[in-house]
């Protein structure tokens, strides 16, 4: 399945070139949008992701769907990354090392059960 | 704008009945709510019916049609689906057309089927309440998007898997008088706290189970339930609805649910009351966390107060202000599309007096349902008022 906007955006991070939307009045956003989801401004500019972002929140998921079968158990995060949150899998930090304010970068990996591409959270290099 | 009265209510016994087919289910409750308002079955004029995921149990689209057949009922139909809040918008374009003066008598309801379908099945359908792109793919199922809220709210305001686990412990004891739950089990706050983690810090008993079930309501116009003398006590004072971005990612703040703030502050408006005259509340527990914030959205109680309250008995059977005396989603059980008006059921039952737990409210004159879709995106709030 080709999803556009979305698929040249998750590229884009695995390049390390990630990038966010913003409008006029610096609302960040990601595509694919034709609007500003927040002020509803229709003027988007491409504006590169943060380096690093925050963890906000986390859970070890157990029970996974079928979608994450052979990955459970896993860590979801929602990390800030400057005027976007992004949602992504923890990978490469222990369990007991993903706290509230762990510093990560975001990049691409694979999903064993799938093969498909999703957005990964690892420990931001120093 | 005329009034709308609740003249018949309706539900199946909630639980895990795997083989019973959708419309059996439907049927059931609306054949029971139909009994119960005692109107004649030419007097109907609209179906507004609520399901959640009926293509991925039952690969039945278009349900409209068949619930009105099960029903027995001769008459449009249509199918709302909004997540978990599918019934609850239904119910809300029901009091809808009911004061718009574009009819006098329509039902409306939900059913879900879920049990026929593996656990991990379910939890893929139940994922597609989520954002696609953004959230299933990185690995967000249900209860792992409650739990990022559970953990956030811990952090933003305090509050512990113990509280939480008080929840469950006050809901499973609401259902033990509710013939129609899911569960009549008694639970402890150390079952709760030992039972196994589904997402951290969410554990089994934070959960509402895997329910099927239907429910349904039959509203009339105040001048058809006078002409028809029907014995209608409960009237809909006040519907509210309200959304939100449909990704966690994209909200402010991870532990609060505005949607449901817009819905009842509207709900309220509409009313004429406030939060202060509120004396019974059923609210969309699907995890206990759901519980926390709605009491907080519902503006029942300050952010950071809600967390406490079952802990505190004060939203007990014998509290102040009982929150889910039905045994709530979490007890007395959760078929998706058919909850926003089980919920209706269930307080037009409490208000009347014919519930199993009406004695814990023998005064209470003014109820609210509130009703969540996905993490709260969507939130439906209805006020209930009756005659004393
Ligand atoms: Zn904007």
């Amino acid at each position: 399945m080709t999803d556009t906007g979305y698929d040249e955006w998750l590229a884009a991070i695995a390049d390390g070139e990630g990038y966010y939307l913003a409008c006029p009045d610096g609302h960040g956003s990601l595509p694919p949008r034709r609007s500003c989801p927040h002020c509803g401004a229709a003027e988007l500019t491409a504006k590169p992701l943060p380096e690093t972002g925050e963890i906000l929140t986390f859970t070890e998921v157990h029970v996974p769907a079928p979608n994450f079968a052979d990955e459970a158990p896993y860590m979801t995060a929602i990390a800030s990354f400057g005027p976007v949150k992004l949602t992504g899998v923890v990978r490469d930090l222990p369990a007991d090392e993903v706290d509230l304010g762990t510093t990560v970068s975001v990049g691409v990996g694979e999903n064993a059960t799938t093969d498909e591409q999703l957005l990964v959270f690892r420990p931001a290099s120093e | 704008m005329t009034d709308v009265r609740i003249a018949g209510v309706g539900l199946t016994k909630f639980g895990s009945h795997p083989e019973r087919t959708g419309r059996d289910l439907f049927a059931e409750a609306a054949l029971a709510a139909r009994e119960d308002a005692g109107v004649s079955r030419d007097d109907y004029e609209e179906i507004f019916y609520g399901n959640f995921m009926g293509e991925l149990a039952e690969k039945q689209g278009h349900q409209g049609p068949v619930m009105a057949e099960a029903a027995g009922l001769d008459c449009p139909a249509t199918r709302y689906e909004q997540a978990c809040a599918s019934a609850g918008v239904a119910f809300r374009q029901a009091v809808a057309t009911i004061r718009s003066g574009a009819a006098d008598v329509v039902l409306a309801g939900g059913m879900e089927r879920m049990n026929n379908l593996g656990t991990a099945e379910v939890t893929q359908s139940l994922a597609i309440a989520a954002d696609e792109l953004f959230e299933v793919r990185a690995g967000v199922t249900f209860p792992g998007a409650y739990a990022l809220m559970a953990r956030a709210y811990f952090d933003a305001f305090g509050g512990d898997s113990e509280d939480l686990a008080h929840i469950a412990v006050k809901n499973h004891a609401n259902a033990m008088q509710n013939d129609y739950a899911q569960f009549h089990r008694e639970i402890t706050v150390e079952d709760a706290l030992e039972s196994p983690v589904v997402a951290d810090p969410l554990t089994l008993y934070d959960a509402c189970p895997i329910t099927d079930g239907a429910s349904a309501v039959v509203l009339v116009s105040d001048d058809y339930a006078e002409r028809h003398g029907l014995d209608a006590p409960v009237t809909v004072t006040g519907s509210g609805q309200g959304g939100d971005k449909a990704a966690l990612q994209d909200r402010p703040h991870l532990a609060r649910t505005p949607a449901a703030t817009k819905a009842a502050d509207a709900a309220y408006a509409d009313a004429g009351i406030a939060p202060d005259d509120v004396d019974v509340a059923e609210v969309h527990d699907c995890f206990t966390i759901a519980e926390v914030l709605a009491l907080e959205s519902l503006g029942l109680y300050d952010h950071g107060e809600g967390v406490g309250a079952a802990a505190r008995g004060e939203t007990t059977r014998d509290g102040d202000l009982p929150v889910n005396l039905s045994g709530g989603l979490k007890a007395k059980g959760h078929p998706v599309g058919a909850t926003g008006t089980a919920q209706i059921v269930e307080m037009t039952k409490l208000l009347r007096g014919d519930h199993g737990n009406s004695d814990a409210v023998p005064d209470a004159r003014v109820g609210v349902t509130h009703n969540a879709g996905g993490t709260v995106a969507s939130a439906v709030v209805h006020v209930l008022e009756v005659d004393r």
